[in-house]
Order: C-alpha cells, then sequence, then structure tokens
C-alpha cells in the first residue's frame, strides 16, 4: 500500500531535483526560476502528503498559501527579468553585481 | 492496486519531466515539462484526497505561471546557447551538493523509518469532518481560523500585482498614444472652421 514514506521520497527527489537545477543553470535566470518552483512543489506535495496522512487540513491550507507566495515570486521575478533584459540584452546572471550603484 | 499503479505511473512522470526540465537544452521546452510536472503533481494530490489543492495547482501554475514564463522567454531574443557555458563547470559541484542532499534525506527517512522518531499526532481542531468534501471542509477553515492569514496572502498577491507592473510600466516616447483629456476638451467651434473659399484658390488650414 502507498504510505507516507512514498511521497516524502517523491518530494525529495524533486527537492533534490531543484536544487541540482539552480547550480547546473547558474547563468540562465529562466531555469533558475522553473528550479525554484519545482522546489515549491516539492514543498507542496510534502505538506498535502502530510495533511491527508494525519488527517489535519492545516497542511493543505497551507499548501495553498506556498502557492500564493510562489506566483507572486514569478510575477516579481519575471518582472525584473524583463527590466534587466531591456536595458542589457542579455539575462546572464554573472554581471548583475553592476547593478549596484 | 489501481491506486498503486496510478501512483507509480504519476510519480515517475513528475520525476521524469522535473529532470528534462533542468536538463533541455531549449527554455520552451522545459517550461513545457514544468507544466508536465505540475500535472503529475496534481494526479499525486488527488490520490490522496486532495482535490482543491490538485485543481488550484492546474489553474495556477499552468493557467497563469507557465503561460507568464512562455511567454517571457518567447518575447526575450535570448542566446541560449551562450548561457549554458557554464553547464559542465557547475555539473560537478551541483551533482556534489544533490548527493549530499539526498544522502540527508534518506537518514532522515532511516530514522523515520526504524521507528527511533514518530510523527506528531494533529491536536484535532483541523480534523477532516466526516461527510464534508474537501473544499467544504477547507473552505470553511480557510475564511474561519485563517481568515486573516488568507487575507494576508491576498495583499502578497496585490503588492506583486502592483510591483510587477511598476517594475514593467514605462512611458513611451517613441509612440503617438491617444491623450483622452485632450479629445474630452475639445469642442465643435474650435473643431471646425467655416471658411468660404475664393473660386480657383485654395484654402488655407
Amino acid at each position: 500500500m502507498i504510505g507516507i514514506e512514498h511521497y516524502v521520497a517523491v518530494s525529495s527527489i524533486l527537492f533534490v531535483l531543484g536544487v541540482l537545477g539552480i547550480f547546473l543553470n547558474r547563468k540562465n535566470v529562466i531555469v533558475l526560476l522553473m528550479a525554484i518552483e519545482l522546489i515549491l512543489l516539492a514543498v507542496n506535495i510534502n505538506l498535502v502528503a502530510f495533511s491527508a496522512f494525519l488527517h489535519d487540513l492545516t497542511g493543505q491550507i497551507f499548501a495553498m498559501f506556498v502557492l500564493t507566495v510562489a506566483a507572486g515570486e514569478a510575477a516579481v521575478g519575471l518582472a525584473i527579468l524583463v527590466i534587466y533584459f531591456r536595458g542589457r540584452g542579455t539575462i546572464a546572471v554573472d554581471d548583475v553585481n553592476r547593478m549596484k550603484g | 492496486m489501481i491506486q498503486i499503479i496510478a501512483f507509480y505511473l504519476f510519480a515517475a512522470l513528475t520525476i521524469a519531466s522535473a529532470v528534462a526540465t533542468i536538463f533541455s537544452r531549449n527554455p520552451v521546452h522545459s517550461v513545457l515539462f514544468l507544466i508536465l510536472a505540475f500535472f503529475n503533481a496534481a494526479g499525486l494530490m488527488v490520490l490522496v484526497g486532495a482535490e482543491f489543492i490538485a485543481m488550484l495547482l492546474i489553474i495556477v501554475y499552468v493557467g497563469a505561471v507557465a503561460v507568464l514564463f512562455l511567454f517571457v522567454v518567447m518575447m526575450l531574443d535570448i542566446d541560449f546557447a551562450e548561457l549554458r557555458a557554464g553547464f559542465v563547470k557547475n555539473f560537478p559541484l551541483g551533482l556534489l551538493v544533490a548527493a549530499v542532499l539526498v544522502a540527508e534525506l534518506l537518514v532522515g527517512l532511516g530514522v523515520l523509518k526504524s521507528g527511533a522518531m514518530t510523527l506528531g499526532t494533529p491536536d484535532g481542531t483541523a480534523a477532516i469532518p466526516v461527510g464534508a468534501s474537501n473544499i467544504e471542509a477547507i473552505g470553511a477553515l480557510m475564511y474561519g481560523r485563517y481568515l486573516f492569514l488568507f487575507e494576508a496572502a491576498g495583499l502578497i498577491l496585490l503588492v506583486a500585482m502592483i510591483g510587477a507592473i511598476v517594475l514593467t510600466h514605462r512611458q513611451r516616447t517613441d509612440t503617438r498614444g491617444q491623450n483622452i483629456s485632450k479629445q474630452i476638451a475639445r469642442r465643435p467651434d474650435e473643431a471646425t472652421v467655416n471658411v468660404k473659399p475664393e473660386v480657383g484658390k485654395g484654402v488655407q488650414l
């Protein structure tokens, strides 16, 4: 039977894949943001699985809040990306530190 | 039986598409694989009976976030080949960090399995009511106990929206936009002139 361990395993693998994606695509901000979304998805799976197996709805409510923050973060992150590209013509994050004063 | 098959199907597809998201060369493919990962994660959530969060995941992610990503990827003219330059160089470090994380998580799971640690028991204040559907139970909780958090979430979305608009909005000077107040302030007597030109002569406008 499928237990909580199976869900925790899936979400751990997803989380690690997200972290790996951040390390591998250090230059490409778009894929970086997608890797962050993968990490948040792993957290959501964890919250929902624990909520279901412990018969407590709080986890599902908090999964919704995580979803809210993820949506806001994607919107603001992509907006920053767009203005960064407008001023520079590339999205390589290696020289982002030139943005300071 | 069918539940077990469905779980393994969804889990394998989620993980496979997450791998493809990270490793594919074309960011458009990355976004599409991300959508697939979210769909299958929603399937996983349906399997444990959290329909509302699963549907929310599809609406919010596939309907909004993924489309936003696709829009940005396609709008910006980016040389993606150049961006992949550091991929091989960063691979060992990334693999090392991933291996350490996996080892730590495995240790955690092992401790849980061995019985040295037990999961906490909920206090029952947010227990799933018998007979009520998932949406009803979540709604009762969200508009009751978590009302202020719910409103704070709304505020976060408002701030994100304002931030995104303020960041990307720009006053363009190279286009001739509509000046609505000027249009409304126009009167017929100043817009038209009655002239009686002589025959054979032009009109000065």
